[in-house]
């Protein structure tokens, strides 16, 4: 019996002292990111190749965005990632700054029988009526005037949108709430709101599966998902009148067209931004980080992985249905490092 | 726990067995105190929607991030009916079957049909989630819930379009989780009942339903009560699989086509990225709801089992 315990004791002190070395091994110079979900597999794929190049390990761990402003804030991370951007005066309270990182777009997909990808158009105040219940059949005056070539079914419109908190529903109440005033006074824009109609799926995945399970619905999804599980996108009306697709050329043209001079903070909703080509429901996902670094060195690793990013994993972002942010966009951002991030007053970013 | 046959233990190992009673004493104390933390971390983390809701909490239906006014009526709602669905169709289901693998299942058959089960029981509920949003959803919109419709739409349970996801599908999906708990615990308890009685009650021309009545399962009773509260607790706190298909919407609904929300799925679906702190207290609280429902369930079990030993005796 004594040796026994004996042994468990043993063990068990054995394992303590491991701990320690663990803990070693952990301040070797690794990035550590937490944050949103949405772009995480690109992330990991960009911190794979940088790795391979340059050896530093970058370990982000995709908790959502809202784990990513906590992490960030209680400096558990070096760095955050959110997909809505926080505001100027909650970046300046925590001494905070933003920059987007990357893109997707949101893209309306349908499930009506006889409707393929991309002959279906909709205004932005129709689809608030959609989601406000207001319009509920395919064949509503509404619909049909924007679409006068198209045979629609006198089929019961089945609702789908996400049932979790999400960057996605961000972008898209957002969008909402910009095109019908209704939308802004009753429901409003969040990561989650209180949907006046309609089912919720877990998941950019859970409504793809949704939608093609339920005859007659119409749902909203990221870029990627539309595309990889080919699905029927809408085509939308922009701001400037146009009928445009889902697709990387209208995601930037948003991006690019959009006012990022005179958005503090690059706080920016890529809704209803200007210009012929732009994809009306566009959003960047957005890395935080301490404007005062305390260690310089880490703060350069990390920039250099960013910066490289920009300048390096456009290919890789697209091959993932990612769209990467426009030159102009990126030639600012470097321009906050130099600015904004320093190390004991000195700038970190040359 | 003091046991005579220690004192007749040699010196060293009766400090031996002190040590090791000590040691196991202490092992024991995590469960208490990991349950009082539990509870302390729940009310602190929750006394922003506490101090703000208050009472009204409980009978609150509202659930609005926007404006920030939350309740957790309909997730209660949601909780209780997936689960009564569950424990309907599984509690019968799993005694049966029990009752078959032990008295009348050949035992070849009988040894098959137990690893099944247990294979069953380690299946993870994301896979169920995902079995019954890809297979079982569509299965139900296609077949069943046109069939309920058409011979039981005059119940206001079985009106509404047929979408295959909701509270009916959520509840068989919990059913099927839960059975495998419910069917092994009950016929490991049947295999106790002593074999003696059994065949003394066969003596005197007893039939097998009589056996299974009055010898089987009065010798199991507690058993069988506490495999029905292992299911039960499972089926409340029950995650994934609800999430998947009981269609995520905060309302309470009368027919059970509509989909709904359990306590559990919201938490699910909204901790990742719910970064106002009341928004975040109102999920913890709607957490200390359902230790709450859980404890007040299981105390009520010991309880009922208590004075049914107490009437036994």
């Amino acid at each position: 019996m004594t040796k026994t315990l004996l042994i468990s004791l043993l063990s068990v002190l054995f394992l303590l002292a491991m701990l320690p070395l663990e803990a070693v091994q952990a301040g070797d110079p690794t990035i550590n990111g937490a944050g949103a979900t949405f772009p995480y597999p690109l992330y990991s794929q960009w911190a794979y190749k940088y790795n391979q190049i340059t050896g530093m390990k970058l370990n982000y761990q995709s908790i959502g965005s809202g784990g990513g402003i906590q992490q960030i804030k209680a400096k558990t991370v070096d760095f955050g990632a959110s997909d809505a951007p926080l505001k100027a005066e909650e970046l300046a309270t925590a001494g905070l700054i933003q920059f987007p990182m990357i893109m997707g777009g949101v893209v309306p997909v349908v499930n009506v029988k006889g409707i393929t990808g991309g002959q279906l158009k909709l205004d932005g105040e129709t689809i608030a009526n959609i989601y406000l219940g207001k319009i509920t059949r395919w064949d509503d005056a509404a619909i049909k005037a924007l679409n006068p070539g198209l045979n629609l079914p006198n089929q019961a419109i089945a609702v789908v949108r996400r049932s979790d908190g999400s960057g996605t529903t961000w972008i898209f109440t957002n969008y909402l709430a910009g095109v019908s005033s209704e939308w802004k006074e009753k429901v409003g824009a969040d990561k989650s709101v209180a949907w006046p109609v309609g089912n919720g799926g877990k998941g950019n995945e859970g409504v793809s599966a949704y939608v093609q399970q339920l005859p007659g619905s119409i749902g909203y999804v990221e870029y990627a998902y539309a595309l990889q599980n080919k699905m029927s996108y809408v085509q939308l009306k922009n701001k400037d009148g146009n009928y445009v697709s889902p697709s990387k050329e209208t995601f930037m043209a948003a991006a690019a067209n959009a006012d990022w001079n005179n958005a503090p903070g690059y706080y920016l909703v890529l809704v209803n931004q200007p210009g012929k080509e732009s994809w009306p429901i566009a959003g960047a996902s957005f890395i935080l980080v301490y404007k005062e670094q305390t260690d310089e060195n880490k703060a350069k690793l990390m920039l250099n992985f960013f910066d490289w990013c920009f300048s390096h994993g456009a290919e890789q972002a697209i091959a993932l249905d990612y769209v990467p942010m426009p030159e102009n966009v990126i030639k600012m951002v470097r321009d906050t490092w130099k600015k904004d991030i320093r190390c004991q007053g000195k700038p970190v970013w040359k | 726990m003091e046991i005579g046959l220690q004192k007749a233990n040699s010196k060293g190992s009766y400090r031996g067995d002190r040590l090791f009673r000590r040691l196991a004493l202490c092992c024991a104390l995590t469960i208490p105190l990991l349950m009082i933390g539990i509870v302390f971390e729940l009310v602190r983390n929750s006394r922003l929607s506490l101090a703000q809701f208050g009472f009204g909490f409980l009978t609150s239906k509202a659930w609005n991030p926007v404006t920030q006014d939350f309740g957790a009526l309909s997730s209660m709602y949601g909780t209780a009916v997936s689960t009564l669905i569950a424990m309907l169709i599984a509690l019968p289901l799993g005694f049966v079957i029990a009752l078959f693998l032990v008295e009348l299942a050949p035992p070849r058959l009988s040894a098959f049909f137990g690893s099944a089960i247990e294979l069953l029981a380690a299946i993870p509920s994301i896979i169920y989630g995902m079995w019954g949003l890809f297979v079982f959803a569509p299965f139900m919109s296609n077949f069943v819930q046109p069939l309920l419709g058409k011979y039981l739409d005059f119940l206001p349970l079985f009106q509404g379009p047929p979408l295959g996801i909701g509270m009916l599908t959520a509840g068989i999906i919990l059913a099927f989780m839960i059975l495998p708990y419910i069917s092994s615990v009950t016929r490991d308890v049947f295999q106790m009942v002593p074999p003696v009685v059994k065949e003394s009650a066969y003596g005197i021309g007893a039939t097998n339903w009589e056996v299974t009545k009055a010898v089987t399962m009065r010798y199991s009773l507690r058993g069988m009560v506490g495999a029905a509260f292992l299911a039960l607790g499972r089926a409340l706190g029950e995650t994934m699989a609800v999430t998947f298909v009981i269609g995520n919407n905060h309302q309470i609904a009368a027919s059970l086509f509509a989909s709904g929300n359990s306590i559990a799925s919201t938490l699910a679906n909204e901790f990742t990225e719910a970064s106002d702190p009341i928004y975040l207290s109102a999920l913890v609280e709607l957490g200390l709801v359902l230790f709450l429902i859980t404890f007040v369930f299981q105390a009520a079990a010991q309880l009922w089992l208590w004075s049914i030993k107490k009437k036994l005796a």
